[in-house]
């Protein structure tokens, strides 16, 4: 708990209701969307505004207490854990869209909203936020903006990092700054509001942002594809891109994945595939049907097994069913479901989910995957079983292995998901030591006494990296 | 990744052991005898470990949650909940009296249970806790421990009893006695809650439905199976009526009904609060009551009712002895609407008002423990000179819950207030539910916060005006 003195000034800023360090309190902000990680708080603040985070954090910066950034806690990074204690700053009281100017097409909300929300809300304006996290029901834009959440539209729209404009944001230190706005261009001095994005709660806490909108497509159209074979799945992938077709969403799930989804799903999938492509093109009408049909045609001439276009927005709903049950479907196979987030170019797809099924296979775990082939992204996902801590190893030692196949082949180590706690030994890997310390003068920069979300991103010890011996 | 031994140390040790005696909990070795300990230990005892440890904590849980909606708080969530109930069996936290309160907080409405990713049985863990509580607490208000003796032990077990109850409300409602009391201002003596549900009661009666129509009663025309009504105790205390027209809509679609009249309370209520023991005592009373009559189904017209009903292999699975007439009878459970739908006998209705505008709110229970959402709909939806508009949130909890809208009214409250700016919104003659809890719940928020011009009823006593009039006379026109 902390000390007396610094409770009451806390409590003199947010009420006596905003403020709680009571056990129950305590334990229910120890953990996040992230297995097997844990640690309690000092308190938890729920701030309502800007000048209240403001006033807090110059308390806080006072007395030298770490504090923790959370949304609705749904990241697999561990980065909203407080690892070091502190006190944790739910945002959800800041939830309100203060703006939507149909002008610019820029949105202005506050942190604590939830993504779902709104989406809703601008697409009832005949307008579109492309970014969309599979737990968008629940996470916050504030929480998207920490960890640039991506999604299953991210290889033609982007991801949150090309939707945020402008930021207002409080430092370690109390002062509050803004960075872009409404403007669509911007080169005033070094680029703070695409440092913010992503940075997971490290740099400064977030209170609002300026967001971009865009047209909704008029069309979309969308198709599986289903192959005995899984190069020809993903040379598909590869050979889409090289044909300068950018679908909306390309999704690859591997024979794993298809057969506890279809178990679950009950959709009829043929179980004897290696791997299925959903695909789904939108925009004007004649350019999503002459996509469509050249995408088939790639399909076909990849040996696609069978390809089914679907004929109704009932059926496409079904397909999309299928791809957003994935992670719904392994859950339910083992206690303990760790999804990771390993990433490499296109072209390397092939490459990357040959290499998973071996190392899988090599430790003796289950390894399903399943992701945004489009864009490179995929989610090797370990099926296991928290109390045996024996396969734990296990499986931790293929998720290494993964994050080194994936730097070996021209990837990355987290595409979407955030380095917070459980990737930062690994970062350096992908960075180098020149560009840890490059990002350790930044953190000094933005927060001199590390104060905020201690312990993440940067570990203690990075893990030495080994040529590893294969076969 | 963190390796193990750094998760763990970040998760077990370091943190929370360092934090957890600095945060006003109990030190677990200060008093052997203690309650909060005693607790802990039954509940370590008591709470299934797998469920526990399926809960990955991805949140998806928090939105489907009533309680969580209203207030934002992670504690008030399911994932929350789980947390509270972990840390204890962890020996993180002990169960203090406010681990006590959250836990009474959830409805137990169950609709997290369908929107987990990882199909954890939320239901079972709040039960095994709220059980370990009941023996436990100290903290109930001091008109809850009295007044749960007498309803979970004396009166629901039985049934002559919630007959005789019956039967003094009635002599209460219809002998002036109620008028009396509320023009003396007696009313104002209960909480308000209480006496603002004593004024949308129903008439109770005395008389069951099997002292009103008897056990037996043949199918119309070709039968297709023999069904087991389950009659209930609000329900058949309170809406005869509806029990006796569930039959006669049986009976209509084609099933012979048999009501066992040794049938008890379903435990329900029991189970949700804590009194597991008794709630399997009940069940084993139905099992052998519904094995003795030889039905293929067992219909409920209570949401409630039939979910518990429906979960009895659960309630029993640790009984050697009832284990497999529990599975038998768990299997044959069915709502009213689903049997309907299925039977696709009934003559298509009509309604014989102005067009009419209708709208349902789902039971919980029926929704997300037996998983009946369309049933009730495409009935509904059949009725023709009636528009079915569906209600914004209608799968979200009334309030009432059980007992849940006596004991949490303020919680209650602000859940059937927001329910009835969505009801009201529908602009509908008619909001129909398939639970007599549900159905008075919705009833006071009517009487609450409606314009006067809505009608709350039963599924059944709907469509009966509008399928059975309409099938026995079209039955006399082909005749």
């Amino acid at each position: 708990m902390l000390q007396e003195t610094i409770r009451q000034q806390l409590i003199a800023i947010v009420g006596s209701d905003f403020y709680k360090d009571d056990p129950q309190s305590l334990v229910t902000h120890s953990y996040d969307g992230t297995p097997m990680l844990q640690a309690l708080p000092d308190g938890v603040i729920y701030p309502a505004s800007t000048e209240q985070v403001s006033a807090i954090m110059k308390v806080l910066n006072t007395h030298r207490i770490p504090v923790i950034g959370r949304g609705s806690g749904t990241n697999l990074c561990g980065g909203t854990v407080p690892v070091e204690g502190g006190v944790v700053m739910v945002m959800h009281r800041m939830n309100r869209i203060l703006e939507v100017d149909l002008e610019n097409l820029v949105a202005i909300v506050q942190p604590g909203l939830i993504t779902k929300s709104f989406i809703a809300h601008v697409e009832s304006l005949g307008l579109f936020y492309p970014p969309d996290p599979s737990s968008m029901a629940i996470s916050t834009i504030g929480g998207n903006i920490a960890e640039c959440s991506g999604g299953l539209r991210g290889l033609k729209y982007g991801t949150t990092k090309d939707y945020v404009l402008g930021l207002e944001a409080v430092l370690a230190s109390g002062e509050i700054i803004r960075t872009g706005g409404k403007l669509m261009k911007d080169v005033a001095g070094y680029d703070l509001t695409k440092l913010l994005v992503g940075s997971e709660g490290t740099l400064a806490i977030i209170t609002e942002a300026t967001l971009k909108l865009v047209p909704p497509p008029k069309y979309k159209k969308t198709m599986l594809a289903m192959y005995k074979d899984l190069y020809g799945a993903a040379r598909t992938v590869s050979k889409i891109i090289e044909n300068r077709i950018i679908p909306s969403t390309l999704e690859f799930l591997d024979n794993a994945t298809v057969r506890v989804v279809d178990d679950f799903a009950k959709l009829g999938l043929p179980l004897d595939m290696e791997a299925i492509l959903l695909i789904e093109q939108d925009g004007e009408t004649e350019m999503v049907e002459r996509d469509i049909a050249r995408i088939e045609e790639i399909c076909r001439s990849e040996q696609a097994h069978s390809v089914s276009v679907a004929e109704s927005p009932e059926e496409a709903l079904k397909l999309l069913t299928a791809r957003r049950s994935a992670f719904t479907a392994l859950a339910r196979l083992r206690p303990t479901t760790i999804l990771e987030d390993a990433t490499v170019p296109r072209s390397k797809i092939a490459e990357m989910v040959l290499e998973i099924n071996r190392i899988a296979h090599k430790h003796q775990v289950t390894i399903c995957t399943f992701g945004h082939a489009g864009d490179g992204n995929l989610h090797p996902t370990a099926t296991t079983d928290a109390r045996d801590k024996e396969e734990i190893h296990r499986v931790e030692a293929a998720f290494e292995e993964i994050f080194e196949a994936a730097i070996r082949l021209g990837g990355t180590i987290t595409g979407e998901h955030g380095v917070g706690l459980v990737k930062s030994p690994y970062l350096e890997w992908k960075v180098g030591s020149a560009g840890i310390e490059v990002m350790k003068a930044v953190k000094q920069a933005f927060d001199p006494h590390h104060l905020l979300n201690p312990g993440k991103i940067f570990a203690k010890q990075s893990r030495k990296r080994v040529v590893l011996q294969h076969g | 990744m963190v390796k193990t031994e750094d998760r763990l140390t970040v998760g077990i040790t370091s943190a929370t052991a360092a934090n957890v005696n600095t945060h006003g909990t109990e030190p677990a070795c200060s008093s052997p005898r203690s309650p909060q300990l005693q607790l802990a230990g039954k509940l370590k005892l008591r709470l299934d470990e797998d469920q526990l440890t399926n809960c990955m904590r991805c949140g998806f849980c928090l939105p489907a949650c009533p309680t969580f909606r209203e207030t934002g708080i992670e504690a008030e969530s399911p994932r929350g909940r789980i947390a509270l109930m972990k840390a204890v069996t962890d020996g993180l936290m002990m169960p203090d009296q406010s681990f006590e309160e959250q836990m009474s907080h959830c409805l137990g409405c169950r609709a997290c249970e369908p929107a987990c990713p990882a199909d954890v049985k939320y239901g079972q863990l709040i039960e095994q806790t709220r059980e370990a509580i009941e023996e436990h607490t100290e903290s109930h208000r001091w008109w809850v421990k009295p007044l749960r003796q007498v309803v979970f032990k004396q009166l629901f077990p039985h049934q002559k009893r919630v007959r005789l109850l019956g039967g003094a409300m009635q002599l209460y409602q219809q002998s002036g006695l109620r008028k009396l009391a509320r023009s003396a201002g007696v009313m104002k003596l209960l909480p308000a809650h209480l006496s603002e549900m004593e004024q949308v009661l129903p008439n109770a009666s005395s008389k069951g439905i099997v002292q009103k129509i008897g056990s037996h009663h043949p199918a119309k025309g070709m039968k297709i199976a023999t069904v087991g009504m389950f009659r209930g105790c609000l329900m058949d205390m309170l809406f005869t009526e509806t029990n006796i027209k569930t039959v006669e809509l049986l009976t209509e679609a084609g099933f012979e009904v048999v009501i066992p009249d040794t049938q008890a309370c379903c435990g329900a209520l029991h189970a949700h609060s804590g009194e597991t023991e008794d709630a399997r005592s009940l069940a084993r009373k139905n099992i052998a009551a519904f094995q003795a009559a030889g039905v293929d189904y067992i219909v409920s017209n209570a949401g409630g009712c039939g979910a518990i009903l429906s979960e009895y292999d659960h309630l029993l699975h640790e009984d050697e002895q009832w284990r497999e007439g529990a599975v038998w009878l768990a299997k044959r459970v069915v709502d009213i609407s689903d049997l309907l739908i299925r039977s696709g006998k009934l003559a298509t209705a009509q309604t014989k008002e102005q067009p009419i505008r209708i709208t349902y709110q789902d039971s919980c229970h029926l929704r997300n423990v037996m998983r009946s959402a369309d049933a009730p709909r495409k009935l509904l939806r059949e009725v023709s000179g009636a528009e079915f508009v569906e209600m914004f949130e209608a799968d979200r909890c009334c309030g009432s819950a059980g007992t849940y809208n006596i004991v949490q009214p303020e919680m209650a409250g602000g859940l059937l207030e927001r329910k009835m700016e969505h009801a009201n919104a529908t602009k509908a003659h008619y909001l129909l539910t398939s639970n007599p809890g549900c159905l008075l719940q919705m009833k006071l928020g009517a009487a609450k916060h409606g314009d006067g011009q809505m009608q709350v009823q039963h599924i059944v006593d709907f469509l009966h005006e509008r399928l059975v009039h309409n099938s026995s006379e079209k039955a006399k026109e082909q005749a």
